[in-house]
């Protein structure tokens, strides 16, 4: 689903990412872990294209992020383009990014109506659907002020479900939650990686990665330190980065 | 000085009621205010000079009136054109292309770097500069010609130079509004898939509003009174209605009065309107928007001792 190999990143003469090579299979759930700075939210950034990579490859569902191959050459895509494939990808934001001036059901039906152009009545029904799901049916019009964190990060993960994206990214999203919050998201996500969705979860939440990532990533200064199944990663870090990291987050 | 009692028997269980603190201050500041206002009120009703039944006769005169219509479509056109011309030159200054935002700052400084009196007078005598005024293609053929005198009549000259200048200010306005929006919103429509536009439209400026409102009324306020600058111009709104006639009758201050009282009503009906759209932008700003006036009158009759307040 998705593939980075050689990812570099740079913003003016500060490189982030220095080659991130890793591959997403569909349905996969990959926790991303690593110290503050060393780059989580930029490569997820990069992924949907919110941040442009200066080298390497980087492809979600077989097709390049951003350009398009003509010949041996790459060639950039249009505003139009880069939209329709961000549409297909969902992003979670730390800080929930909700729109204030919409209730939560606006904040829902604003992307399928607009960007898909779907009918008002269809785009409502779903959103509805949506927002019980995710627990919050008596929240519909409640503007996002009047929500809890851990709710507005509820109608946020609705909001990115109700494009029906192929690929999920989550960026840190319990960090700025109370600790007694956190669980009624984590929840949520687990129950949409059971579900078969593909998301990639920038975290903190050690306990959520071992219970519910398929694959964890450790990143530090722009790098891949190891990576494999949670178990490994967690349980045995071969690296001394990663158990001096985990002995911190632990 | 000040004592508690906790009475149980009337209100909620624990409702404190407290003898307030005794503000000596606030009595005696209350009186010289009261004693100046009378001072002042008395003066003014009772100096005959005033000749305020001059005044009552003038208020509805018909070309009074007409002037008074006059000014408002000054107001509303060059305020429309302000805000229209505002937003895309804002959208402009912040464009990434070097060449796009540079015009917008020229704009923007060449407009608040004139009066807007001398800006009115240039419109005026255009015709000196372009006899002829043609619509068409740059440097190719041209599709409408007229001439510059009888297509910029006075009072299109006054609706350009308002406009243009007002176009300026309220550049500004939309800018601070736009910048204020936070850059995670922009992140949020993206990654959505709104485009560049869609964003702009459905989620930052119906934000960047909350900011651009309050100093657009302001600015309206202050254009319905700039428009009577339009008077040295021929143009006959309010001001220069009255003068017309304080021109023959010699009544300048009664006429003066009554084109003054128009202007305070007509600003008074803005502030209220301010309110309500402030209000309505406010909305999922705050966790409760404030009361409208009809909603205050009814919490103070709801208020009886018994339920205890609202
Ligand atoms: N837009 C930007 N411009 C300049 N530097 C940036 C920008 N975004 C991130 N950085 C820098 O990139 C580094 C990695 O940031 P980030 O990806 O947010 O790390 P993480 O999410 O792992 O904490 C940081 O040093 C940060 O200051
Ligand atoms: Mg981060």
């Amino acid at each position: 689903m998705v593939k980075a190999e050689g990812v570099r990143k740079r913003f003016g003469r500060l490189e982030v990412l220095k080659g991130i090579s890793l591959e997403v299979e569909p349905g996969e759930v990959m926790c991303l872990l690593g110290p503050s700075g060393s780059g989580k939210s930029t490569f997820l950034r990069c992924i949907n294209h919110l941040e442009r990579i200066n080298a390497g490859l980087l492809s979600v569902d077989g097709e390049l992020v951003g350009y398009r191959p003509v010949g041996d050459k790459l060639h950039e895509l249009r505003e139009s383009e880069i939209a329709r494939k961000r549409a297909e990808i969902g992003m979670v934001f730390q800080h929930f990014n909700l729109f204030p001036h919409m209730t939560a059901l606006e904040n829902v039906t604003c992307a399928p109506m607009r960007v898909k152009k779907l009918p008002r009545e269809q785009t409502r029904r779903r959103a509805c659907e949506l927002l019980d799901r995710v627990g919050l049916a008596d929240k519909h019009d409640a503007y996002p002020t009047q929500l809890s964190g851990g709710q507005q990060q509820r109608v946020a993960i609705a909001r990115a479900l109700a494009m029906e994206p192929k690929l999920m990214l989550f960026d840190e999203p319990t960090s700025a939650l109370d600790p007694e919050l956190v669980g009624e998201v984590l929840g949520v996500m687990k129950q949409l990686g059971g579900e078969g969705m593909t998301m990639i979860v920038v975290t903190h939440e050690i306990g959520f990665a071992r219970e519910v990532a398929n694959t964890v990533v450790f990143m530090d200064a722009g790098v891949v330190v190891e990576s494999g199944a949670p178990a490994d990663v967690l349980g045995s870090p071969r690296h001394e980065r990663t158990r001096e990291f985990l002995s911190k987050v632990l | 000085m000040s004592s508690t009692e906790v009475t149980s028997g009337a209100g909620r269980p624990d409702d404190i009621r407290a003898v307030p603190v005794r503000r000596p201050g606030r009595w005696i500041a209350a009186a010289i205010v009261l004693v100046i206002a009378a001072a002042v009120v008395r003066s003014v009703a009772t100096n005959p000079r005033f000749e305020w039944s001059v005044v009552g006769n003038f208020l509805f005169d018909a070309r009074i009136l007409h002037g008074l219509v006059v000014t408002l479509e000054l107001t509303v056109i060059a305020m429309a054109i302000g805000i229209a011309l505002g937003v895309i030159l804002a959208v402009m200054r912040l464009s990434p292309n070097p060449l796009v935002s540079s015009a917008s700052s020229f704009y923007i400084w060449f407009f608040r770097g004139t009066p807007v009196l001398v800006q009115l007078l240039f419109w005026y005598n255009i015709a000196a500069l372009y006899p002829k005024i043609a619509l068409g293609i740059p440097f190719g053929p041209a599709f409408v010609h007229a001439d510059a005198n009888t297509l910029i009549t006075s009072f299109v000259a006054a609706i350009l130079g308002l406009g243009l200048n007002e176009g300026a200010y309220m550049a500004e306005i939309v800018r601070a509004g736009i910048i204020s929006v936070e850059e995670g919103q922009v992140d949020a429509a993206q990654s959505l898939g709104m485009t560049r536009l869609q964003t702009m439209r459905r989620i930052v400026l119906p934000q960047a509003m909350r900011v651009i409102i309050p100093p657009t009324g302001n600015e309206t306020i202050s254009m319905l009174k700039t428009s009577s600058l339009a008077s040295v111009i021929v143009v006959t709104e309010l001001l220069r209605a009255a003068e017309s006639i304080y021109d023959v009758n010699y009544k300048t201050i009664q006429l003066l009065i009554v084109a003054s009282v128009w202007y305070a009503a007509c600003t008074s009906v803005l502030y209220v309107g301010q309110y309500y759209l402030e209000r309505y932008y406010g909305r999922g700003a705050s966790r409760e928007l404030p009361p409208t006036a009809l909603q205050r009158l009814r919490m103070l009759s709801l208020r009886s001792p018994r339920s205890g307040g609202v």
